[in-house]
């Protein structure tokens, strides 16, 4: 987002139809393509769950078969109730894609509004809306859920919205950002003068340029929200049992760990792995999108 | 320096005051009235009359403002009222709770600065090695591994190739026997340190080789001085600041991160206590520790832009 080189509109409106050529460079990242081949993965398992596509139902108990190791049966092995721990987790890819898909696109929905009116209508409205976010930025991440949690009650949905409000702060700061910084640019300037209605202007000129950090911060806050999730659920205040969750589950299993290990390393590892994609992607994204950013966290 | 000092005293107030509106409307929300969640079902046995004595016991028949005011006035001298569940004042809970919180943080920032600086710096010296590497997918891991998967990692670990259970047994403070307390702490300690010396490895390693590559380091060592003494005097010195922001920043991850930890292993400190208490629907407790636990939050991030203000005079004290 080379915007201070770029000062014709002509040029400035190509960041959109360049996406091809993102994709292209950004397979020739190392990380990018590790990320992004570790998101296709997740995603494709969370859509076989979202599609009930796993081995077993995966709140069938199997009496009989209590706390089996892996093997070709289980492969992942069965939890005390004697369910398949490989469709508990294929469950839980897909509800934790469902809760970072929905919370990811309402925070950055609302944020990005929020950040592009503040930024672009200046003033007072700017002063309020962002001192507004501070206040939401004085409280811890997990901290902020957990209040919006007591409010709502405990459940998935609740933890969508509470993870939706913890994430908008961000994303209203990343967007506002670039907004300030085009504003009076002279592209900008000359969209006004031959008459562009200030809605128009805003769309059109302006927040295409909000798109590459938005893109990368969308990656990130993918993570930050499973992990959310996750945390929310470990705590016992976000998905409820039997529901999969691979926070619920990695609750409920832990103090089985010594004698099935498997319990734990699986939806373990299933987090690690779908955090690390997310990751991954974000940093790859940002050195595709925003050389300047490079390097800082 | 004096007028960046008020000027981020002023700016720190407002932060203040909106926190605690915040906290209090959001109590506010919750459907129906206190009274009606904290009884739960035992809330449709009460007569009328019952009912509005416990309001007017509680002050739910003040108007909402006046609620705030009474509310925020008792927090400025130290009254957050009363627990439902513990029968006790918010403000002595939290007394109670919050040295061991502070002990975890501390311990855990600190072994996350005394692993992650000279890994970091190591890391740097020889990039591009096997090491750096080596540091690099530690760093990884603690980004991507949430606290309360290594914490169930490590106890699994401990459990079965020590067979020690690190929460077995009550919980002994420092002051009672410090021995003990230690270690009892340190594994919680690590666990939530991990996921901070990763980021401290990270910032520490990046903004150490991009001072390397510096003029002045290059002249350092062009006027012979021993490459030992031109990173531990020349290079750190400047590699370190933005380790300091990090460290501010961190802070609030490492508070959120206390909750689960002290869940995790049973540590009787701030973040459990506030857990229990959303749980159990104790909204005093909960209004209270919230407040107390932001505004400590809301401080550290005013610390650690004044230690910054102080490490790099670069920062202008008049803007």
């Amino acid at each position: 987002m080379t915007v201070s080189a770029q000062s014709q509109p002509s040029e400035l409106h190509q960041t959109r139809r360049r996406q091809p050529g993102v994709l292209r460079r950004l397979l020739k990242n190392l990380s990018g393509t590790a990320g992004l081949l570790l998101v296709i993965f997740y995603v494709g398992v969370g859509v076989m769950g979202v599609m009930g596509a796993t081995p077993f139902p995966p709140n069938e108990q199997h009496a009989r078969d209590r706390l089996q190791p892996p093997s070709a049966v289980y492969i992942m092995g069965t939890d005390l109730f004697g369910r398949d721990l490989a469709s508990r987790v294929i469950a839980g890819a897909a509800h934790s894609l469902r809760v970072a898909v929905t919370s990811v696109t309402l925070a950055g929905l609302a944020g990005t509004l929020l950040g592009v009116t503040a930024g672009f209508a200046g003033g007072w409205v700017d002063s309020l809306l962002m001192r507004l976010m501070d206040v939401f930025f004085a409280f811890p991440a997990l901290l902020l859920a957990l209040v919006i949690v007591t409010i709502l009650g405990p459940g998935t949905e609740n933890a969508i919205i509470a993870i939706a409000i913890v994430y908008t702060p961000i994303f209203a700061r990343v967007a506002r950002a670039p907004v300030l910084a085009v504003k009076q640019m002279e592209f900008v300037m000359a969209a006004r003068c031959i008459g562009g209605s200030s809605i128009r202007v805003l769309f059109r000129h302006v927040m295409p340029n909000t798109l590459a950090p938005l893109i990368v911060q969308i990656s990130l806050a993918l993570s930050w929200s499973l992990l959310t999730e996750a945390g929310l659920s470990f705590l016992g205040l976000g998905a409820i049992p039997p529901m999969s969750s691979w926070g619920v589950m990695l609750n409920e299993h832990r103090a089985l760990a010594e004698n099935a290990p498997w319990l734990i390393l699986y939806p373990g590892a299933a987090i690690a792995l779908a955090v690390l994609g997310f990751n991954l992607l974000g940093d790859g994204l940002r050195d595709v999108l925003d050389p300047r950013l490079r390097g800082r966290k | 320096m004096r007028r960046y000092l008020l000027q981020r005293l002023f700016a720190f107030l407002p932060i203040l005051i909106g926190v605690s509106l915040l906290v209090f409307t959001a109590i506010r929300l919750i459907p129906g009235d206190v009274i009606t969640a904290t009884l739960g079902t035992e809330a449709g046995m009460l007569t009328d009359a019952q009912r509005e004595s416990l309001r007017s016991y509680y002050g739910l028949d003040r108007p909402v403002v006046e609620q705030y005011a009474r509310w925020a006035a008792g927090a400025v001298t130290g009254d957050l009222g009363v627990s439902t569940r513990h029968g006790k004042p918010v403000t002595d809970l939290i007394g109670d709770r919050f040295p061991v919180t502070l002990q975890l943080a501390l311990m855990a920032v600190t072994l996350a600065l005394l692993v992650g600086i000279p890994l970091g710096i190591l890391a740097a010296v020889r990039h591009n090695t096997v090491f750096d590497l080596f540091v690099r997918m530690l760093a990884l891991a603690g980004l991507v591994m949430p606290g309360f998967l290594v914490g169930t990692l490590i106890i699994y670990l401990l459990s079965t190739v020590f067979g020690v259970l690190p929460n077995a047994g009550n919980f002994v403070r420092f002051n009672e026997d410090p021995g003990l307390n230690l270690r009892q702490m340190i594994f919680p300690a690590i666990t939530l340190g991990f996921a901070f010396s990763a980021s401290v490895m990270r910032m520490t390693r990046s903004s150490m080789l991009e001072v390397l590559g510096d003029d002045y380091v290059r002249t350092a060592r062009g006027k012979g001085l021993r490459e030992r003494r031109v990173i531990t005097q020349h290079a750190l010195r400047n590699a370190l600041i933005p380790v300091v922001t990090l460290v501010g920043v961190e802070m609030g991850y490492l508070l959120g991160g206390t909750f689960i930890i002290e869940t995790l292993f049973s540590l009787p400190g701030l973040g459990r206590l506030l857990v229990n208490a959303i749980s159990q629907r104790d909204y005093a407790l909960v209004q209270g520790a919230t407040l107390f636990i932001a505004s400590v939050f809301v401080l550290i991030n005013l610390l650690v832009d004044l230690v910054y203000a102080a490490v790099d005079p670069r920062i202008s004290y008049d803007r």
